[in-house]
């Protein structure tokens, strides 16, 4: 008996660690693949080898001088990101915030049917809805103009913003917004002093959705946007394909820069992306 | 049904303010939802109505039938949705399996796992699309290393490239699917999982009558939602293929934009529409099962 269940449970471990590898393989590789080219020298990076022999921060120098003409705008082009993102967010926040209130708590006439809206908007493929959306930004004259991007991702990223207010919103008791009420207070105190107080949580997750749906958005940045100095971070990455004769490794160290603050938002936020979002993304 | 739902809340108030309340709600209630209206007016409908009208002449579509890419684009489409996803679905059940076990590795790893949905996906797919690289991408140095012969040339064969890009779009959005069906997993109640070791069930039987059943509306659910944010994932095909060789691997979501690139917004958009009969049914289903 003893052995068969010591063996049974070493047959265990052995079986995870049979999963775990190949899944931390398959998961690292294309990031490390990306780091291994910022930190090689140009022409180490091709040589597949696991270390570069001689690791040099000389790709990173580059990048921050803006020494190569892939890069003259480097900086601006973060920085673009950056406006572009925050910009989104805020737009987000205010739209969703407000229709989520207005839905779940003053529980409006037609509510539903600005939430069921809301969601065959969330249901577009986002390269379907990029074509229509081109085009009448040509219209709107917005073109090459920041406010394009910003109002196109916040278009997208509202709906689900919404959907998941609302579902947070649903859980406050409506005792609270009664006993306000009856106190005089008028809805947008009641938006101003307990609704926003309560969903703190649901707004950061909300927010932070926002911010990296814009600041990752490849499609629509490079659609948008064509300037050299209008364009975004990825548009500019994008733009490295169309040369024969692109430095891949400074493309990896940009890229690698690029994809650092996302990545450390999503860890700084996993709490409340992870109870806010996946909770609500499926509901069987 | 639906309607007395919404009801019921506001007529259970005290009646005395509840007529006054009920008006100035409403009225207040338009204020707050007009920005997302106007959005919606403005980004949504009015573009989509536009294009619809912009791909209204038949002509287009006889036009788009007798584009050979297009026929090609639409049996890619068929099969990036139908294997890519299945084989995803089926690793994420698998794996968020493999995530409840709570080994301080397994921890770990479940934090390093969610890097490729966490990071954007342009540095990371053109970091594949160079490790494939014929001539000087690592798999091919390493395969000359190894048996001196040269390695397939990845990105030039259609079929190939079609699959890579399947790879490509699983290795992003596995994290994202696997954690959902972990949270579906750890909400089954732990008792009947101990209940069916003391009767003495096998882990398959475990899975067989505790955790599919439990699971599999969620799954089913999962499988359509990825089906529809599939549709239009543009970066993994476009990034790593370009729609090449010779446009054999573009799907419905990168030939519109070729499309429209081409200033053909026309054909862009019958592309689109054509695209309808398969997205319309799954919107709709999805539409019945979350806006209860």
């Amino acid at each position: 008996m003893r052995p068969r269940k010591l063996l049974r449970n070493i047959g265990l471990e052995a079986g995870l660690l049979l999963i775990g590898i190949p899944v931390l393989l398959w998961t690292l590789i294309p990031i490390y693949h990306m780091l291994l080219f910022a930190i090689s020298p140009k022409d180490a990076a091709f040589s597949g080898q696991l270390w570069p022999a001689n690791p040099t921060l000389r790709n990173f120098e580059i990048v921050f001088a803006q020494k190569h003409h892939f890069l003259y705008h480097f900086w601006l082009q973060m920085f673009n990101s950056l406006i572009i993102s925050i910009g989104t967010a805020a737009i987000t926040l205010f739209v969703a915030t407000a229709a989520a209130f207005a839905i779940s708590r003053l529980r409006m006439k037609g509510g539903r049917l600005v939430m069921n809206l809301a969601l065959l908007t969330y249901f577009i493929p986002a390269a379907f809805l990029a074509v229509p959306m081109y085009k009448t930004m040509g219209m709107y004259g917005l073109l090459n103009n920041d406010w394009a991007l910003v109002l196109a991702m916040a278009t997208i990223a509202s709906p689900y913003a919404i959907w998941i207010l609302r579902q947070a919103s649903d859980k406050l008791p409506v005792e609270l917004d009664e006993a306000a009420m009856i106190d005089g207070a008028s809805p947008f105190q009641l938006f101003r002093m307990i609704y926003l107080p309560l969903m703190v949580p649901s707004l950061i997750a909300v927010g932070t959705y926002a911010l990296l749906l814009a600041w990752n958005e490849y499609l629509y940045a490079f659609l948008l946007l064509s300037k050299d100095t209008a364009i975004t971070l990825p548009v500019a990455l994008g733009n490295f394909l169309s040369a024969d004769d692109s430095p891949w490794e400074l493309l990896m160290t940009a890229g690698f820069l690029y994809a650092l603050p996302p990545a450390a938002i999503y860890y700084a936020f996993r709490k409340y992306m992870s109870s806010g979002l996946t909770a609500g993304a499926v509901k069987g | 049904m639906t309607a007395s739902a919404i009801d019921t809340p506001a007529r259970r108030e005290k009646p005395r303010w509840a007529g006054f309340a009920l008006s100035q709600r409403q009225s207040w209630g338009l204020l707050f939802v007009a920005p997302y209206i106007a959005m919606f007016v403005g980004f949504v409908l009015f573009p989509v109505g536009f294009s619809f009208w912009l791909a209204r002449s038949p002509r287009l579509y006889v036009e788009l039938a007798n584009d050979p890419i297009f026929l090609r684009t639409v049996i890619n489409t068929f099969v990036f949705l139908v294997v890519a996803i299945n084989v995803k679905m089926a690793l994420a059940l698998f794996l968020s399996g493999f995530f409840t076990h709570g080994r301080w590795w397994v921890k770990v790893l479940a934090v390093l796992f969610v890097l490729p949905w966490a990071v954007p996906s342009i540095p990371t797919i053109l970091s594949v699309r160079f490790m494939l690289n014929p001539e000087w991408g690592v798999i091919n140095t390493l395969i000359f290393q190894l048996t001196a012969e040269d390695g397939p040339n990845w990105l030039n064969d259609p079929t190939l490239a079609l699959s890579l890009s399947m790879l490509v779009h699983i290795w992003k959005s596995l994290p994202f699917w696997t954690l959902i069906l972990l949270a579906g997993r750890l909400a089954i109640p732990h008792e009947l999982y101990e209940a069916a070791s003391v009767d003495g069930a096998g882990a398959w039987h475990r899975f067989r009558y505790i955790t599919w059943p439990s699971m599999s509306t969620l799954y089913v659910t999962c499988t359509l939602l990825s089906m529809i944010f599939t549709v239009g994932d543009f970066n993994s095909v476009y990034l790593l293929t370009g729609g090449g060789p010779a446009d054999l691997t573009h799907v419905l979501a990168t030939l519109g934009i070729r499309y429209l690139r081409l200033d053909q917004v026309g054909l862009a958009m019958a592309s689109i529409v054509c695209a309808l009969p398969l997205i319309l049914p799954l919107v709709y289903f999805m539409m019945k099962r979350l806006s209860r």
